[in-house]
């Protein structure tokens, strides 16, 4: 049995290893110096190993740009993801109406639309609209797009709150708001900082919309903006992957935090 | 029916229907073992599932990018790998060759699919109580036929959700195809997605309404994923 274990142990590792490797080479190439970036044979790691070409990025006015266009498209549109699917999934979850069942297929079925199917619509509309290279045009999208995983992740976690809790609020006099602000919203606290981080980094990583509407290069958000870093005339690779470090690790932390919560999300209730 | 006349559109079909076949095929198996592996203790195991984790969480196109130099002709780790190691003679050119740039980019479909199907399958396993193997066991079963007779088919919900869930992902997927392409001129390796954007804001005919049209293709065939996505999710209700 202990030999069994041991293989086991190690298959794991192995796999681990495996999935990771590609980020190391990533990682290594990130701190390369940019003549090594040409060697041949191709080395796995660096000869003389340069940490500074992260501080070059950061330090890179381009970066910061891009940085603080992620940033802030990202975070506005969780917000905004928020704000509107708080209370749509607290009333469904709260109250039977009409075509009840039919708004949570339709919030279902948007979720599975790909953004690219829709970007030539979405370039027409924000060109009507003069919206072409502003934060507007990424929030709204990006909102848009990630509003209806909040709404049927959020309606699950507020079914799942007995009502006897909130009753035993209304007897002990506090008004809805109140039971919803004092009540409701800690007790899905997990719930909702899934939706939350879940809608962040859905922003943090939509290429195919930015890459359409932002056309300015100081409006260009992370994933379009490192890309040029490497095109047909400047190869730095070096730099490309360590902005995509700085980029991918923060994110990944976020993820494993959420990360048993949202399968249950995805798969919307089906595996229990 | 201009769409019809587009001379690239069935090699486009083909490249489409290859490339979400043979990802969700591949992924499905490969996340089979590693969701058997994962269900198991063993020191690390939380380490292992966070790695896992990575290619989910990192940025599709960093992820192409990422490979774009892995696959690299003169400078790619993976020809010198392959080389050395006596399993090529000569480098490949994997993204510029029409025999390898389809499977060069299955390979990363596959890659960035695992983590998704194997969680899926993970919470799917998770479902399965140990009474069964249990009574398996007593009566003499064999790990395999065990495996086989009771765990595949307790598993099969789990494993319609995880792949047609993950078809829509991979039908939808733009950055992988679009990144590892790039060099390469015309449809030859295109999907639907990636046609139409080319259509609408690369290609010589700048055609907006057209790539319109393929786009309303593209939903309904995604609508048509999606109903049998919903009979599966009723059929299960039904059942429990």
């Amino acid at each position: 049995m202990t030999a069994g274990r041991a293989a086991l142990t190690v298959t794991g590792w192995a796999v681990g290893a495996v999935v990771l490797s590609p980020y190391l080479v990533m990682l290594f190439t990130a701190l390369k110096p940019a003549g090594e970036l040409r060697a041949t044979p191709p080395r796995l790691l660096p000869v003389a190993w340069r940490p500074g070409n992260f501080l070059d990025v950061l330090g890179d006015p381009a970066f910061q740009s891009w940085l603080s266009v992620s940033l802030v498209v990202a975070a506005a549109s969780t917000a905004l993801v928020l704000l509107a699917a708080v209370p749509a999934a607290y009333y469904t979850a709260r109250h039977r109406f009409p075509g009840r069942a039919a708004f949570l297929l339709l919030v279902l079925v948007t979720q599975m639309f790909s953004p690219t199917a829709l970007v030539v619509g979405l370039y027409r509309e924000f060109f009507e609209l003069d919206l072409i290279n502003t934060y507007a045009a990424l929030i709204l999208t990006n909102a848009a797009f990630n509003l209806a995983f909040a709404v049927w992740m959020l309606q699950a976690f507020f079914a799942s709150i007995p009502r006897e809790v909130e009753e035993a609020a209304a007897v002990d006099g506090c008004g809805r708001l109140r039971t919803l602000a004092g009540i409701v919203l800690p007790l899905s606290l997990p719930g909702i900082v899934t939706a939350a981080i879940f809608a962040f980094i859905a922003a943090w990583n939509e290429y195919v919309v930015a890459l359409t509407v932002m056309t300015d290069p100081a409006m260009k958000p992370l994933t379009v903006g490192i890309t040029t870093y490497v095109t047909a005339y400047v190869q730095h690779w070096n730099s490309l992957f360590a902005a995509s470090v700085l980029a991918i690790v923060p994110v990944v932390v976020l993820f494993a935090l959420i990360e048993r919560y949202l399968v249950s999300g995805l798969t919307a209730g089906s595996l229990k | 029916m201009a769409l019809l006349r587009q001379e690239a559109l069935p090699g486009v079909v083909v490249n489409t229907a290859v490339w979400v076949l043979a990802v969700v095929a591949v992924a499905l198996l490969l996340s089979l073992g590693l969701a058997q592996l994962l269900a198991q203790e063993f020191p690390g195991r939380r380490l292992v599932r966070w790695a896992l984790i990575v290619p989910w969480a990192a940025s599709l196109v960093m992820t192409a990018k990422l490979f774009v130099w892995i696959y690299d002709y003169y400078f790619g780790i993976l020809n010198h790998a392959l080389v050395g190691l006596g399993l090529l003679s000569a480098p490949v050119d994997w993204l510029g060759d029409d025999r390898t740039v389809m499977p060069a980019m299955v390979a990363v479909g596959v890659f960035v699919s695992l983590p998704f199907t194997t969680y899926v399958l993970l919470a799917g396993l998770a479902t399965i109580p140990g009474e069964v193997y249990e009574a398996a066991r007593v009566d003499g079963a064999s790990r395999w036929r065990t495996y086989r007779s009771v765990t595949l088919p307790l598993l099969r919900p789990a494993l319609l959700v995880a792949s047609v869930l993950n078809a829509i992902y991979v039908f939808n997927s733009f950055p992988i195809v679009w990144t590892l392409n790039d060099r390469n001129p015309g449809f030859g390796h295109d999907t639907t997605i990636t046609f139409m954007y080319k259509i609408a804001f690369k290609s010589a005919l700048r055609d907006v309404g057209l790539a319109a049209a393929l786009g309303v293709v593209n939903v309904l065939a995604i609508l048509l994923a999606v109903i049998v996505y919903l009979r599966v999710v009723r059929w299960r209700e039904a059942e429990a």
